[in-house]
């Protein structure tokens, strides 16, 4: 579970850029963070992936305080989660196979074992073919959809994608979004920030709608 | 366990990767690091050597005792007697004038052609101690007594070789220690330079939970590959300059019918040529990938 309670946030010389913001997310649930863009989707989400510490209010993840933890323990938190970031950070200097492959690294897990999780993250974004390519030779769409096999090759039990249909055609953000409710479906919480009113409202799904650092729905 | 040689191979494979992808600026860093840790090492081998040299020639040292030439019998008697009483004397051997003056006829077949013995009775004496210093007590105690022309140290020589030994033993040791800083330097800043090229992958890895150690990881096995290269380079070029000096000296070495030659330094100390820059490698990228990431870290 994750519980915002009364959060704000400003970065070092920067405005409030999150006001008392309260929610809480319970397990397996999809819920879209939607809002203008500089409303504070982005860092919402980065509070929730614990890569941003709140200036004020608690943080928690499970049952464990954001704030209140010692810098040593992070790392183990931040791998509960798959992250889709906005800006991809994908690595430009390694094929596709080897992009996927380092949260599982990270995790300790490499050859076999590894080689065929890889394979089966590609598999599911349709990307199976393309192991051996740059990722600066993929298009804009399948760049995206690289970023989603990294962020779910771990099998996270939170997925956290920051506008993964962002510039993407109707026809692949819809197939994207399949991507998410497949997860959905089988008990993973998925966290979805976007600006696309039509996506949500496809869905039915909860909303998270930030106004200006506050929550309004 | 599994698990953890996983981690250890994943980043040793990472390493080797990383390393093909940059063969030539590998190799260059083993040679100039074979260079810099070579050049003590030929050092240490010439003063190892020629402390072995000079192990073998230091039972020599003797003092040699003339006497008046004019000294009575009874005088050189009791000289006998009170250098063999004492303790700094190994041993005393009594060479008459007439004795000396016999066998400086059969050397030179009567060439020499005097009327009268112009030599004097002498003593040969072995120092107990060969320190140089000590020598030179002995031969001053002996200069006083009665009697003595003379008291000669034919070993100044070894002491000028041991003040040379000496002063190169540290000499070495200050060498050891600036070029091991120089390593360090070399090591170091490769690493912060490979930190640097590597950052978007630290940043993506830590923000998706990679520990510290896991980051350093790989660049303390690069550090740990590029001492071992450097070391097992150094070994060979030490190899191919005593190769090199020992082929040069051959003929000189024939002339002077002496069989001198550098050798190759023991076992244990070709392990250190190698296992000294496998640890300044280790430390050095310990020191330059954590002032990297503390870098890194206050940048965000
Ligand atoms: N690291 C930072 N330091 C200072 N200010 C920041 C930082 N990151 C974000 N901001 C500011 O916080 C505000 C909200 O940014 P955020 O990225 O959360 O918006 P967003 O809702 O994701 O917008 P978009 O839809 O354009 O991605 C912006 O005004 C931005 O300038
Ligand atoms: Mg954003």
């Amino acid at each position: 579970m994750i519980k915002f309670d009364q959060v704000s946030k400003r970065y070092p010389g920067s405005e409030q850029i999150l006001r008392n913001v309260s929610f809480s997310i319970e397990p397996g649930e999809l819920v879209f963070v939607a809002g203008a863009s500089g409303a504070g989707k982005s860092t919402l989400l980065k509070l929730i992936a614990a890569t941003e510490r709140p200036t004020s209010g608690t943080v928690l993840i499970g049952n464990q305080n954001v704030s209140k933890l010692r810098a040593a323990a992070l790392p183990f938190l931040r791998r509960k989660f798959g992250l889709v970031f906005q800006d991809h950070k994908l690595l430009y200097d390694r094929n596709c196979f080897e992009n996927v492959a380092l949260p599982l690294y990270i995790n300790g897990i490499t050859g076999h074992e590894a080689g065929k999780r890889i394979r089966a993250a590609l598999d599911k974004v349709g990307l199976l073919g393309k192991e051996k390519a740059m990722p600066i030779t993929l298009s804009g769409g399948e760049q995206q959809r690289l970023a989603i096999a990294r962020a779910v090759v771990s099998r996270p039990s939170i997925l956290i994608a920051d506008e993964p249909t962002g510039n993407l055609d109707e026809g692949y953000a819809e197939e994207i979004m399949g991507i998410f409710y497949a997860f959905q479906q089988v008990g993973v919480t998925v966290i979805v920030a976007t600006h696309d009113q039509h996506e949500i409202a496809n869905s039915g799904a909860r909303v998270l709608r930030l106004e200006q650092g506050t929550l309004t729905a | 366990m599994k698990h953890w040689i996983n981690q250890h191979a994943q980043a040793l494979r990472l390493v080797f990767g990383r390393m093909r992808h940059r063969l030539l600026a590998t190799l260059v860093m083993w040679c100039v690091m074979g260079v810099t840790v070579c050049l003590p090492a030929i050092l240490f081998v010439i003063v190892d050597n020629l402390n072995r040299l000079t192990g073998n020639i230091s039972t020599e040292p003797q003092i040699s005792v003339f006497m008046k030439l004019d000294a009575e019998p009874g005088s050189i008697t009791r000289l006998q007697q009170w250098l063999t009483q004492q303790k700094d004397v190994a041993r005393v051997t009594f060479i008459s004038k007439d004795a000396a003056w016999k066998q400086l006829q059969q050397k030179t077949a009567g060439a020499i052609n005097l009327d009268k013995n112009p030599l004097p009775d002498a003593f040969q004496v072995a120092p107990r101690n060969h320190d140089p210093a000590a020598i030179e007590a002995l031969q001053s105690l002996i200069q006083k007594q009665p009697g003595v022309e003379l008291a000669q140290m034919d070993a100044t020589w070894i002491k000028r070789l041991y003040a040379i030994l000496e002063l190169s033993k540290k000499a070495l040791l200050v060498l050891v220690g600036l070029l091991g800083f120089a390593l360090l330097a070399i090591i170091g800043n490769t690493i912060r330079l490979q930190v640097v090229t590597q950052r978007e992958e630290i940043e993506v890895s830590k923000l998706i939970g990679a520990t510290n150690r896991f980051i350093r990881r790989p660049f303390l096995y690069a550090g740990i590959v590029y001492g071992l290269g450097g070391g097992i380079a150094a070994l060979l070029l030490l190899a191919g300059v005593i190769q090199l000096f020992n082929y040069s000296i051959a003929d000189i070495a024939a002339l002077y019918a002496s069989d001198f030659h550098l050798g190759m330094p023991e076992p244990f100390v070709c392990l250190a040529i190698i296992l000294i820059p496998v640890a300044l490698g280790w430390l050095g990228s310990y020191v330059a990938v954590g002032r990297s990431l503390a870098k890194l870290e206050s940048s965000r």
